[in-house]
């Protein structure tokens, strides 16, 4: 009896963690079935139960694959983010590790106070802030270019690697910087020479996260951003690719199993380093 | 190890000789402020610039083509007010945000309690089910448009097939209001229901063992134990998740743009998209700007529970 209601416990326990993972999963599935079938097995008869959508019915082709790499400026897209999200990170970082460090351990009281004023700002979304950022961006001449991006990215960025980042020099034991000036470094040299080094897990943290950040924005890129050639590929998929009422969707679906799968690859091997970031940076150091 | 002792009984007394000899790098206060300034000023100037902006804006006749700032008063929030779309936005708004983050917090607890349980494959099924949150938005909405597609659903062909629906019978999800809210609102669990999830696994884990421990002992039920240790030690967190969840859905307007841009007939328009459509779209950057400040409550409600809950953490530690 025990071990029967072991066995129903257990059938439960696996039915409920199958759909949690089918619900994940599946659209990150029809991305891929999608991208590799041939057009006859995607636009069959739809009512015609008889032809089963969610396997390859006819062999896989890579012609939608062809198609984007050659006839869509895809790989102008993808360049297009690497080049904002390199630059976004690199102002990130030189902004955001030294207020990092300084809210963990310099500026005392005013650190905890400015530490949470600064990630509340994360809170202000793009969509109260677009429409001024329309404007200033033209007043700037900036409208249509890359460059807005670069400038107006960093404002989600900075606050939550800084607040990221505060976390995890708190984590760095203080005896370590104190034995530093002792042996003669400055503070500045023991920052450069200890604690630098030991931080290299947590900056690289606050890279990935600044550029995947980079990578699933939307807003600000719909807003500003106009032509083709000038698009990221979170804007260039869905606005771009599509032809009038004309949806290529193994194109379409492989544009986006690309550009998101490895991101979100690596962005969930981080995860826990996120969220050890976060909750070191809510404790009192 | 004799030295290291040695070392950490001088280090009070070195170091404050050290502050007064050297130069201003060694002072602790200047440095942290020298350091601290550059995001302060990037924070401050292009987030609290825009900002103010925003409210300029919602009281002026601007539009996208002149730079001039004409006062009209409170006429771009009466003629917002009075516009039957806006009703329609505010109310989707508070739906797809309460709906969405009522099921986001139900899912999760469920989800996080499945895997906080010790099975083989459990990091896989964690990596898998984290997927969501961190694909980028635009490019999964286009999954999700494609399964919700008019002629090839195939979460109709699968209904079909199982028998679920008629003959003949046929859902169209974007097309219908009723079906592209739930549509949107499924979007949206999908995509919150991994951050949900490890916040409170994280909490659930900080939860100390041996309270646990001890209440098992004392021979504490199960359920005892979760609404008497559990659901108060965990709500500060739930607070945390919930609320970024709020912030999060409210201000979206990607999931609505990307899968029915409004439609059909504006019935699925929220708050932020129809700041979209009238201020950018339609250049009447003033009416886009008071559409938009109808979210601002919410912000302020989020940035108090917030500060609460940081104060709170902040006295128990």
């Amino acid at each position: 009896m025990q071990r029967v209601i072991q066995a129903v416990k257990w059938t439960l326990f696996y039915t409920a963690v199958t759909v949690f993972v089918v619900f994940a999963v599946f659209p990150f599935y029809w991305m891929l079935v999608t991208s590799f079938k041939q057009n006859r097995d995607l636009y069959v008869g739809a009512t015609n139960t008889a032809h089963i959508p969610w396997i390859f019915n006819d062999p896989p082709t890579l012609d939608h694959v062809r198609l984007l790499f050659h006839n869509t400026p895809y790989v102008t897209w993808l360049s297009n983010t690497a080049f904002t999200g390199a630059l976004v990170v690199g102002i990130t970082l030189a902004v955001a590790v030294p207020a990092g460090y300084s809210l963990a351990r310099l500026v005392g009281d005013w650190g905890e106070r400015l530490g949470i004023g600064v990630f509340l700002t994360y809170l202000i979304p793009p969509t109260l802030l677009f429409i001024p950022f329309s404007r200033l961006v033209s007043a700037l001449g900036l409208q249509n270019s890359l460059w807005a991006l670069v400038l107006v990215y960093p404002t989600f960025t900075i606050p939550f690697t800084t607040w990221l980042l505060m976390g995890f020099f708190r984590a760095i034991p203080r005896d370590l910087e104190e034995q530093a000036m002792i042996d003669g470094y400055s503070r500045l040299g023991g920052i450069v020479k200890v604690v630098m080094p030991l931080s290299v897990p947590g900056v690289l943290t606050a890279v990935i996260f600044a550029f995947t950040l980079v990578m699933q924005e939307f807003v600000y890129a719909l807003t500003f951003v106009t032509s083709v050639d000038k698009m990221t590929v979170s804007l260039g998929v869905p606005v771009a690719l599509v032809r009038g009422d004309v949806y290529y969707w193994g194109s379409l679906m492989a544009a986006a199993l690309f550009a998101s799968v490895p991101i979100a690859i690596v962005y969930s091997l981080f995860m826990d380093r996120f969220i050890a970031g976060l909750t070191a940076g809510a404790v009192k150091g | 190890m004799g030295t290291t002792r040695q070392t950490v009984e001088l280090a009070p007394r070195l170091s404050g000789l050290q502050a007064r000899l050297r130069y201003w790098p060694d002072r602790a206060g200047l440095l942290g402020w020298t350091m601290l300034t550059p995001a302060l000023v990037y924070v401050s100037v292009l987030v609290g610039v825009p900002f103010v902006l925003a409210i300029v804006l919602s009281f002026s006749a601007a539009t996208a083509g002149s730079l001039s700032f004409s006062f009209v008063g409170l006429n771009n929030f009466a003629s917002v007010i009075r516009d039957p779309t806006f009703h329609t936005a505010l109310k989707n708004t508070l739906f797809f945000t309460l709906v969405s983050q009522a099921l986001v917090i139900v899912l999760a607890s469920i989800q996080a309690r499945l895997l906080t349980v010790a099975f083989p494959g459990r990091r896989a099924v964690r990596f898998l089910v984290l997927l969501p949150w961190a694909a980028p938005v635009a490019l999964s909405s286009m999954a999700w448009t494609w399964i919700y597609d008019s002629t090839f659903s195939v979460i109709n062909w699968t209904l079909s097939a199982l028998h679920l629906l008629k003959p003949g019978q046929w859902l169209y999800w974007l097309g219908t209001p009723d079906l592209a809210m739930a549509a949107i609102v499924i979007v949206h669990v999908w995509r919150m229901l991994p951050f949900a999830t490890v916040v409170l696994m994280a909490g659930m884990t900080s939860i100390p063992q041996d309270i646990q421990e001890a209440a098992v002992i004392d021979g504490a039920s199960l359920w005892r134990r979760m609404l008497q240790i559990e659901v108060p030690l965990l709500l500060p967190i739930v607070a945390v998740a919930v609320l970024f969840g709020v912030v999060f859905t409210s201000t979206d307007l990607s999931v609505v743009w990307l899968l029915t841009r409004g439609g059909p007939y504006n019935s699925t328009h929220v708050l932020a998209s129809l700041a979209f459509q009238r201020g950018i779209l339609g250049a009447n950057l003033g009416e886009g700007a008071a559409t938009a400040l109808f979210l601002f409550p919410v912000l302020v409600l989020g940035a108090v529970v917030m500060l609460r809950v940081a104060r709170r953490t902040e006295v128990g530690a």
